[in-house]
């Protein structure tokens, strides 16, 4: 069989879309916090870091207290620790905001690595235990949906929290006070300020908030999806979901649709075992996707006005 | 009436140090409930300095502010709020991708269930606000759509949502047509009649002298005068501003027409946006005048001023100078066929503003052979020399043509535009808004050179916003609208006419 018929077949598998949606959850967790910091109006590039520092900590934590909970708690807050930093160093010090998140997603990398071989000596991190990684749910009833049962409701919990999230990030950005004050100090926080609106503390809110996301989705990685740590596991995709947030034209809703694309690519590299194209190639589909989306196949989408600007009170 | 009841906003002794200015120094002001008080200075006066610190925006490092008579703290916006202090800022404080109803409640949102925003509560709001003041919006338009006089109404409206009972208007006209200005006058009167007070901050001494009741005039951190504006004029206010007598009419001869220079027919361009903005305009410029160009702003100038410099494509028409078909030709080209250009944007296409005095000073010619050798290596002893000159000449304020021109002030910036594009000896000099935004003092200096370029013979094509430097400065007055010119008039021509023909009223046809 010719590749396009392999594919084309695979299309047709509940397996693959079942895959297509855990990949894409988990771009979409960071890229939901990519929006919402976006936004408030801070670019937010450190989304790789944060996640590989969720990951990391959340099987640290796993590993030591068999609590998957506690784990993915763990790793929400590492995440939200370098979103911290990146939120000092880019809305109190006015840094370059991307300049920060690339420091910040490189000090992710070293540390995380330096903290396994110190904790762990040269030896493997070592593997969760089945029964202490994130469950795997079928939603009873639902779950025997021809196809669509398979697909959407025999998943993850956190596939479940994320479209929960999915949903409740669209709410509050587009229909609650609290949204529309992140929006306006994203899009003019000279506007906000003037009106009373406390600009910092909205950034630092939002600039957090993508830490936990992108935590989270740490732990979804580590161990839900997978059962242990491997330097830089993340590959990237905090970049991807960065890349998302720009494709679904910061919005939620926009971003997901993304993050199913590149979910797709990965998940058929993921089965390239039953189509016969290279491995490598396929593996450059998520990547290839995410530079034709960039190139603006989109169209050309604009960013809250104010996104990367530092706001200096009492400036013009 | 007993002093304390009657006084709204009483500023005492008010200091305030910035790196390097002291941008109020033992300031006293007070306003009157019920008033309009207009506060006057130049740039840089320290008028901006004292309402930040007026509505929180900035802390003062000493002195006290009562309001209604009582000992107030102002924290942040929040609190001046809180005591009825509203500002609608120079540049709006609006958001133009959210909807007029949102602009107006942000900060004070209604809100049902547990924290959605209230839109049917929201719209009640304006409609009672826009009814009691009779100031029409409509609240579900995107406020970028809305024409820059509904903007600023929109300003007001939020700042009579929040409860203001204090309104400070920032140079609220600069960016008004004649006719929007009008307009705004009538509001801010009938505000007054339902007891708001109101602190006008302006340099445009006209405007002040309609609106005020009474004037507070700043120079240099300090209140040098307090007047009562039926009793003042605009020399006395200008005097008071500047520190020294200035000539507020341009003083020139009757100009000596030579021939023609520029022969402009029938050009149109397009703008950035792609639309046609340029739709045929034709005029004729001579040696020796200088063609003043009046029209709303968005009308065709700026980009007539462009295509006329070579930085943007004609996409049809021809432009002659002294005969030569220069239509096509790029900046570069025109500079050296002896046209200069004063742009309307002095930071964004006039200036690098990183860049020393003395860089800026050959920005468009660094390849002439007076500043390069071999049109490669630059010359800086030249370029120093020709900066130190120019520096002298039209009185740049520096300490140094090293200094980068991104430190000085607005009106010295535009002194060194003015200079390079001037310095150049052109042959027709073209010259948008070469005021904006400059002192007095500035503006009778640009001014002066303008009329000495004329003088000299040169062709000057001029652009402005402004209505009285049009009339007051040129030798002919050419109206344009929707991207032609509809009528040539005299200098002399009533104010009213114009402002007719601008907006596309009272034109003959086939005037051009």
């Amino acid at each position: 069989m010719t590749p396009v018929t392999d594919i084309l077949h695979l299309l047709f598998t509940a397996n693959l879309w079942q895959a297509t949606l855990a990949a894409a959850v988990l771009l979409l967790l960071p890229a939901l916090g990519g929006v919402i910091s976006e936004r408030s109006g801070v670019v937010n590039i450190a989304m790789e870091g944060m996640m590989l520092t969720g990951a990391f900590f959340g099987v640290v934590a796993d590993l030591a207290w068999h609590n998957p909970l506690a784990a993915t708690g763990v790793a929400m807050l590492a995440g939200a620790l370098m979103a911290t930093v990146h939120a000092v160093v880019s809305i109190q010090f006015r840094a370059d905001q991307i300049v920060s998140g690339i420091a910040i997603n490189i000090f992710a990398a070293g540390l995380t690595v330096f903290l396994v071989n110190r904790i762990y000596g040269l030896q493997d991190v070592g593997h969760v235990g089945q029964s202490e990684l994130i469950p795997y749910i079928n939603v009873p009833g639902l779950d025997q949906i021809p196809f669509f049962g398979k697909v959407i409701f025999q998943q993850n919990v956190i596939v479940y929290v994320a479209l929960a999230l999915l949903v409740l990030t669209h709410i509050v950005l587009f229909r609650t006070r609290l949204g529309l004050r992140i929006r306006a100090v994203g899009e003019h926080p000279q506007a906000a300020d003037t009106a009373g609106i406390n600009v910092f503390a909205i950034r630092y809110g939002a600039v957090i908030t993508s830490g936990l996301l992108s935590g989270l989705s740490g732990a979804f990685l580590a161990i839900g999806i997978s059962n242990t740590f491997v330097p830089n596991m993340t590959g990237g995709r905090g970049y991807i979901a960065l890349a998302a947030v720009i494709f679904g034209k910061w919005t939620p809703g926009g971003a997901f649709i993304a993050c199913l694309i590149f979910g797709l690519g990965q998940a058929i590299y993921d089965n390239n075992s039953i189509i016969h194209v290279s491995p490598y190639l396929l593996s450059m589909l998520p990547y290839l996707l995410t530079l034709v989306v960039l190139a603006g196949v989109v169209g050309r989408s604009t960013p809250p006005a104010a996104d990367g600007l530092p706001y200096v009170p009492g400036s013009e | 009436m007993s002093d304390s009841q009657a006084i709204a906003v009483d500023m005492r002794g008010i200091t305030k140090q910035f790196p390097g200015v002291l941008a109020n120094n033992h300031v006293d002001f007070s306003v009157r409930r019920g008033e309009i008080h207009a506060l006057v200075g130049e740039n840089g006066a320290g008028k901006s300095t004292l309402m930040n610190i007026l509505y929180g925006l900035v802390h003062p490092d000493s002195g006290e502010i009562l309001i209604n008579g009582k000992t107030v703290h102002v924290g942040g916006p929040r609190d001046a709020i809180g005591l009825g202090i509203g500002m609608v800022h120079q540049h709006f404080m609006l958001i133009p991708v959210f909807s007029v109803g949102e602009n107006i409640m942000l900060g004070r949102e209604p809100v049902t269930g547990p924290d959605f925003y209230d839109r049917a509560h929201a719209r009640a709001a304006i409609e009672d606000l826009t009814k009691r003041y009779g100031l029409a919006l409509d609240p579900d338009a995107r406020m970028g759509d809305l024409p820059v006089g509904l903007q600023q109404r929109a300003e007001i409206v939020k700042v009579l949502y929040r409860g203001a009972e204090i309104l400070v208007l920032d140079e609220p006209t600069g960016v008004l047509t004649p006719q929007e200005s009008k307009e705004l006058f009538g509001v801010l009167r009938d505000l007054v009649k339902t007891g708001k007070t109101i602190i006008f901050i302006s340099h445009k001494l006209k405007e002040v002298l309609e609106i005020s009741d009474r004037i507070t005039v700043m120079r240099r951190g300090k209140v040098v005068g307090h007047l009562i504006t039926k009793d003042t004029n605009e020399e006395a206010i200008a005097t008071l501003m500047v520190g020294r007598a200035v000539l507020l009419r341009v003083d020139k001869a009757p100009a000596k027409p030579g021939e023609v220079a520029l022969k402009v027919d029938n050009l149109t361009a397009t703008s950035d946006q792609s639309v046609p903005a340029l739709k045929g305009a034709s005029f004729e410029l001579r040696y020796g005048e200088i063609l003043g160009i009046a029209g709303v702003e968005g009308n065709g100038q700026s980009e007539l001023m462009e295509v006329l410099a070579g930085t943007r494509h004609a996409s049809g028409g021809q432009v002659l100078l002294a005969g030569r078909d220069i239509t096509t030709m790029d900046a570069n080209t025109e500079r050296d066929a002896g046209v200069a250009f004063i742009p309307e944007d002095r930071r964004g296409t006039g200036l690098v503003l990183g860049f020393s005095i003395a860089e800026n000073s050959i920005l468009g010619r660094e390849r002439a052979l007076t500043f390069s050798w071999r049109h490669f290596v630059l010359n800086l002893v030249a370029i120093r020399n020709w900066a130190l000159r120019l520096v002298k000449e039209f009185d740049i304020r520096t300490p140094s043509i090293d200094v980068a021109v991104r430190n000085l002030s607005g009106g010295n910036q535009q002194k060194v535009i003015v200079a390079r594009e001037i310095g150049s000896n052109p042959k027709v000099l073209l010259a948008a808004q070469p005021t904006r935004g400059v002192d007095i003092g500035a503006i009778e200096f640009i001014h002066r050179q303008i009329v000495k370029e004329r003088d000299a013979g040169a062709a000057v094509l001029l652009v402005s916003a402004e209505l009285d430097e049009v009339r007051s400065l040129s030798d002919r007055i050419a109206v344009m609208y929707e991207g032609k010119i509809v009528s040539i008039e005299p200098p002399d021509t009533p104010e009213e006419r114009l402002g007719l023909l601008m907006t596309g009223g009272g034109a003959r046809a086939g005037a051009a």
